[in-house]
């Protein structure tokens, strides 16, 4: 038999129905479920079997979708996600354990996650974390650190759902339900059948000119509905994040400055884009400067940038030189760090549509009102014109702040009066967009002979790429960081931003401060050493108590907690080293155990600036409660933490509150998510608006403060001493009563030495790490994490912890195995990210003192999380085999050469 | 165009055709299109009735053409294949082992090719299939060169053929996290031990040359050793056919010098297997 009797004609059982669809053989399954079947539950992350996104069953074997021959399926047997949540019992308790245990994030790995549970569940193997992992080990998450999952399989039984509770509550996420039974919608997913397809042409070369060949001869030749290149763009090319560094073009002229960027692109229909003939450009290769040090003498590559050097930052207290001059002890050392790519599973997507002389744009990201305000400028019309609609949003970590694909097809949906879609395939997302800065440190620290820190110097230079995006906030950053939270009275940090002809190095995840803090407490390392003291006790000695001035002056009299952080962590601290020295007494000298301490902080919202968040509330006559939030959940729980505040601010049940947005003509701006800003400035947004509107009612009403509320049909029902008010709701069109409440926290500007008081809130955390060393083949096997992280409160300790899980899983891979090599890495099998057996179990404690700024004394909790984790491990590779390791990633082959190094070269 | 061919013949006929590409678990076809568009013709062989599962029949071992990596861990067969499942487990993930066919690995015919190195210290032959009737290479010859095999157009793979002899045994796999990762370095052998002492060794190591290779100096150094004796044997024994480069993986002075602990390593973990028998 062969399909083409078939006539393109595919039939198989889609989750129990029998269907047929008219789709080439050859084309990949997950394709033809995803544009054929409707099934768009069956995620796409790579196309190349390295995510597991798109896992689906084929007669009850789990399978890569994206690697299966859509013919192949044809007589077969298919099940995904929603499929099997709706029809099978067991799946249906998965997905109510995956919501009781927090185990979907963002969501976006959550169908491959479950399908490959489900196949393992119904196999009646042994449930262990082993076999478990060996199941799920095909499915990537960058979110949760996997052991949420691991948990949640393991525990598939009845539990009940925890779904009510305010401030201080385990609640479940919200949104989860549909991540969890296949119904949420991400950016691809959004996409009407009608719409045209996008695709970018973008430079092969990290440096080169290009001419075009006739466009208008192509396009006509091909069908294709539009080509655009920079001649196109009606109002600005160029678009950024930071005001004054708005440097990249949409489009490219005449030179290109990475590899990777655009010049063109290309619409029509899918089947038509997806099968052009070559592109008519020419392109001459021209030298190029990939790394910092080359880059002083290189062509500059902005005209007015001197030395390629983009920006640079600093921060001075007192007299760095001359204390570390008179130090009893110093320790210095040069460390350096590549670019990480943020591995979100789901790659960049947009959909754009015209409305009249407005434009609607669906897209995965996380700084809508940003996004919009870019967009009109590349536009040219005004901001309101444009309304961004986030479809969820499958992880951002930093680089779906920036714009990258809307700018394209909002150009082309404009022009063309139809939908326009776009998804980035994953080497367009890994060759285009920004990454975490590559850094190169050498830092100088001081001590006195008591162990009691005196100075310290610190010089970075951060590998920016060709474009600015977050390199400014990266420069400011990293010298109010590089200290750590460690009371140094001397101090000074420089910081350059140097341009090369690579991708545009952006916002990850801690904006800089992970790089330095590798330097920084590895030296601590050190220092003890020096010193003769434990790690955790010089440490403990040396951190910020309250009271105490940071290197840029500020002093916290509430709120710092770093101390409490160590303290929490001695216990197990003093346990692991007896452990561990019994263990290496005993052992062989191949296998080597060792434990690391680290800390580290991180100021919550932007450094020095203004940057508030606003939160609306209101109540139909109806007495529908609406809160319209627009603090956009890439995962992180925005949407459930936000929601838990208003209730508990506003005195009602978590269920009574329905939440709208994010939708720009809808929900008021909250800024962006970043920064680990959203519960700490929108948290205290939404708790304004919640008092605001409880003040109303209660005024409506006329009873005192202590009141309780009950939205009632068309009317509130107000409790008082045991009687209860009815009050009508007035009948009007919108709200019957409404609040719009902002909060933009105290922050003062930084003097031309960096003093002054940057953020109104820093978190803390410290965390230590156990490893196991294969001494003879450098392998580093992490036995537990035990994190200690002072958040203030936690509105909802789940979500904290699944921050800080995830924040580990990040952390170990800048520690062991990630690292961007531009040209050379642009997929996901030579660009390695944490699977679920490269995370060990996770200890999470969460240290409660309260902040005076934070809603209900929260802090925020997205960046700390990772800041830590590289330089324990690290610390903890030194310790298990005396190897150092300054230049990361800390891969097999760099490890097992440090080892080599330090021991003359005779090995173990 | 998708063809499904039914039998042998079938098959034959359709792959005489221009440009027609043979798809078995399209592990490796897919993410080769590298987000292109497939080829026009593809021929697959993954439903071919009779092709799948390893069986035995006058003394030799058929690994059927359609034989998934998930096959091979099930299949009811000796120790002597104990390496091969190892390797088996460490292909990829589930999802690749449950689609990825032995035969398709081989044909791809990658230095990092996991299934290559435990086939080379089987001895496996390869049983092609062409218009010009049957006839059959040793894997060593099969696999010429990096992407390079001695496949003629319109040929196929119909079984890897493997003689039924005695031994135990083993691989292991170095790579930089735990699933879904290319070898840096690994390592197949099958040792077949007489009181105590390796009789004959047979060591294939991967990743670490143009194409994975026997350790012919090493397997006759290692005739007569026991499991105190490997450690220096193989430390210092000639490996000429190794010429491992750097990569994004590692580099090349890193796998020289690893790839001999991971193969002491392998030798005594058949041999420990031989000891527990
Ligand atoms: C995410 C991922 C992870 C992976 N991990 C690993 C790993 O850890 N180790 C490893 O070794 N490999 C790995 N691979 C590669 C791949 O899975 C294996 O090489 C697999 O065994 C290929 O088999 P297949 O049936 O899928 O081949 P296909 O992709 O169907 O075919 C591969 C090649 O073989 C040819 N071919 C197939 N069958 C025949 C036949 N009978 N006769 C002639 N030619 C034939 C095809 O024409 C094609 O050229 C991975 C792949 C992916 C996508
Ligand atoms: S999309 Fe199929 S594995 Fe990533
Ligand atoms: S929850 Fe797994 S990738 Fe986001």
């Amino acid at each position: 038999m062969s399909l083409d009797d078939l006539e393109g004609r595919i039939g198989f059982t889609l989750n129990g129905t029998a269907i047929h669809v008219q789709a080439a053989p050859t084309a990949r399954l997950s394709q033809v479920l995803r544009e054929q079947a409707g099934a768009r539950d069956v995620k796409v992350g790579c196309n190349a079997g390295d995510c597991g996104a798109c896992t689906v069953l084929l007669d009850g074997a789990p399978v890569c979708a994206c690697l299966v021959a859509a013919g192949q399926a044809d007589g077969r047997r298919i099940d995904t996600q929603a499929g099997l949540v709706a029809n099978d019992p067991l799946a249906a308790r998965l997905a109510r354990a995956f919501q009781r245990h927090h185990a979907a994030q963002c969501g976006i790995c959550t169908p491959g996650m479950m399908v490959a549970a489900v196949a393992f569940l119904r196999s009646g193997a042994v449930l262990t974390e082993a076999s478990v992992s060996d199941a799920l080990g095909g499915v990537l998450c960058r979110c949760t650190g996997y052991r949420s999952i691991i948990a949640a399989v393991l525990d598939v039984g009845d539990g009940a759902p925890e779904t009510e509770g305010g401030v201080g509550a385990s609640v479940e996420r919200l949104d989860g339900w549909a991540k969890v039974s296949g119904t949420e919608r991400f950016g691809d997913d959004v996409a009407p059948e009608d719409a045209l397809t996008l695709r970018v042409i973008r430079s092969p070369f990290h440096r080169a000119s290009f001419q075009f060949g006739d466009l208008d001869q192509f396009r006509d030749a091909n069908g294709l509905d539009l080509i655009l290149t920079a001649r196109d763009v009606p109002g600005e090319n160029r678009f950024g994040v930071i005001p004054g560094f708005e440097d990249q073009p949409v489009f490219a002229i005449d030179t290109t400055r990475f590899k990777g960027e655009a010049i063109a692109a290309v619409i029509g229909h899918a089947d038509i884009v997806e099968n052009l003939p070559d592109f008519p450009v020419t392109w001459e290769e021209l030298p190029a400067t990939l790394t910092p040090d080359d880059a002083q003498q290189a062509v500059l590559l902005h005209s007015d940038r001197a030395d390629n050097v983009m920006c640079r930052g600093y921060v001075a207290r007192g007299d760095a030189a001359a204390a570390l001059k008179y130090a009893a002890h110093v320790v210095s050392g040069d460390f350096s760090t590549g670019f990480i790519e943020h591995g979100y599973i789901e790659p960049e997507a947009a959909t754009v549509r015209r409305v009249g002389d407005r434009i609607e744009v669906q897209c995965c990201t996380q700084a809508p009102f940003m996004n919009r305000d870019g967009l009109a400028r590349i536009l040219g019309i005004a901001p309101d014109s444009v309304r961004i609609l986030p479809t969820a949003t499958g992880g951002g970590f930093g680089s779906k702040l920036d714009l990258s694909a809307q700018p394209f097809v909002a150009l082309a949906a404009w022009l063309l009066r139809r939908p326009v879609r776009i998804t980035y395939t994953r080497a367009e997302s890994i060759a285009s967009t920004t990454k975490r800065h590559p850094s190169q440190i050498r830092m100088e620290i001081g001590a006195d002979a008591n162990g009691r820190l005196t100075g310290a110097r610190f010089d970075g230079t951060f590998n920016t790429g060709a474009y600015a995006s977050w390199g400014p906030t990266v420069a400011n950053r990293v010298p109010i960081h590089a200290s750590g939270p460690y009371l140094t009275p001397n101090y000074e940090a420089n910081s350059t931003g140097i341009h090369t002809n690579t991708a545009p190095a952006g916002a990850f995840r801690g904006f800089g401060v992970p790089q330095s803090a590798v330097a920084q407490e590895q030296l601590y390392d050190r220092l003890a050493e020096k010193l003769g003291m434990d790690r955790l006790e010089f440490r403990a000695l040396n951190c910020l108590r309250n009271g105490d001035p940071t290197v840029t002056g500020q002093v916290f009299d509430t709120g710092m907690a770093i101390d409490a952080c160590f303290d929490a962590l001695r216990p197990h601290w003093q346990r692991v080293l007896r452990e561990i020295a019994a263990c290496n007494a005993g052992g062989t000298r191949r296998r080597r155990c060792g434990v690391g301490i680290a800390g580290g902080w991180y100021g919550c919202g932007n450094t020095s600036m203004s940057n508030p968040s606003t939160i609306r509330a209101g109540i139909t006559s109806a007495g529908d409660l609406r809160l319209h939030q627009g603090a956009v959940d890439i995962g992180q729980g925005s949407n459930t933490v936000i929601a838990q505040i208003f209730a508990e601010a506003l005195g009602v049940p978590l269920g009574a509150v329905t939440l709208l947005g994010a939708d720009t003509d809808l929900t008021p701006d909250a800024g962006k998510t970043s920064a680990s800003r959203q519960t700490f400035i929108t948290g205290n947004a939404a708790k304004l608006c919640g008092e605001a509107l409880r003040t109303q009612i209660l005024r409506l009403g006329n009873v005192g403060e202590g009141a309780t509320i009950h939205l009632a049909d068309g009317a509130l029902e107000l409790a008082e001493n045991g009687t209860t008010h009815r009050v009508a709701l007035p009948r009007v069109e919108g709200y019957a009563l409404e609040a719009t409440e902002s909060y933009d926290p105290p922050t003062t500007p930084l003097d031309a030495n960096g003093q002054g008081a940057p953020y109104a809130v820093f978190g803390s955390a410290a965390q230590m790490a156990e490893v196991e060393v294969d001494c003879e083949l450098g392998t580093v096997k992490l036995v537990r994490i035990i994190a200690a992280h002072d958040v203030g409160r936690a509105i909802n300790p789940a979500l904290a912890q699944g921050q800080i899980e995830g924040g580990i899983a990040q952390g170990i891979g800048l520690a062991l195995m990630e690292e961007f090599l531009p040209g050379r890495t642009e997929n996901l099998h030579d660009y390695l990210i944490p699977t679920i057996g490269d995370v060990p179990p996770i200890t999470s404690i969460l240290i409660e003192q309260g902040d005076p700024h934070g809603p209900y004394g929260a802090k925020g909790l997205g960046e700390h999380c990772l800041i830590p984790t590289a330089p324990a491990i690290l610390n903890a590779i030194t310790h298990a085999c005396g190897a150092r390791l300054h230049h990361l990633p800390a891969t097999p082959d760099r490890v097992r050469a440090a080892i080599l190094a330090q021991t003359g070269g005779a090995g173990r | 165009m998708l063809h499904r061919p039914q039998s042998l013949d079938a098959a034959l006929a359709l792959l005489s055709g221009e440009g027609a590409v043979i798809l078995a678990g399209g592990t490796d076809v897919y993410p080769g299109l590298r987000d292109g568009p497939p080829p026009a013709t593809m021929v697959d062989l993954s439903a071919l009735p009779g092709f799948r599962g390893i069986t035995r029949a006058h003394g030799v071992w058929r690994i059927g053409a359609a034989t998934t990596w998930s096959d091979a861990i099930r299949a009811d067969v000796p120790p002597l294949f104990d390496g091969l499942k190892l390797a088996a487990r460490e292909v990829g993930s589930v999802q690749i082992q449950n689609a990825g066919t032995v035969a398709g690995n081989i044909c791809n015919a990658s230095p990092a090719a996991d299934g290559v190195p435990p086939l080379l210290a089987l001895d496996a032959e390869v049983e092609l299939l062409g218009p010009e009737g049957v006839r059959r290479l040793a894997l060593s010859d099969f696999i010429r060169g990096p992407r390079d095999t001695a496949l003629k157009p319109g040929e196929l793979i119909t079984a890897i053929v493997i003689a039924d002899t005695p031994g135990q045994g083993a691989f292991l796999k170095l790579g930089a996290r735990k699933y879904l990762v290319i070898s840096i370095a690994m390592v197949g052998a099958v040792i077949a031990v007489e009181d105590g002492y390796i009789s004959r060794a047979r060591i294939a190591v991967g990743a670490c040359s143009a194409v994975a290779c026997r350790l012919p100096e090493l397997e006759t150094a290692l005739r007569g050793a026991g499991p105190r004796d490997i450690a220096e044997i193989v430390a210092t024994a000639a490996m000429p056919s190794l010429a491992p480069i750097s990569d994004v993986r590692a580099t090349a002075a890193y796998r020289s010098e690893a790839v001999r602990t991971l193969v002491t390593r392998t030798v005594l973990q058949a041999m420990e297997a031989c000891d527990v028998a």
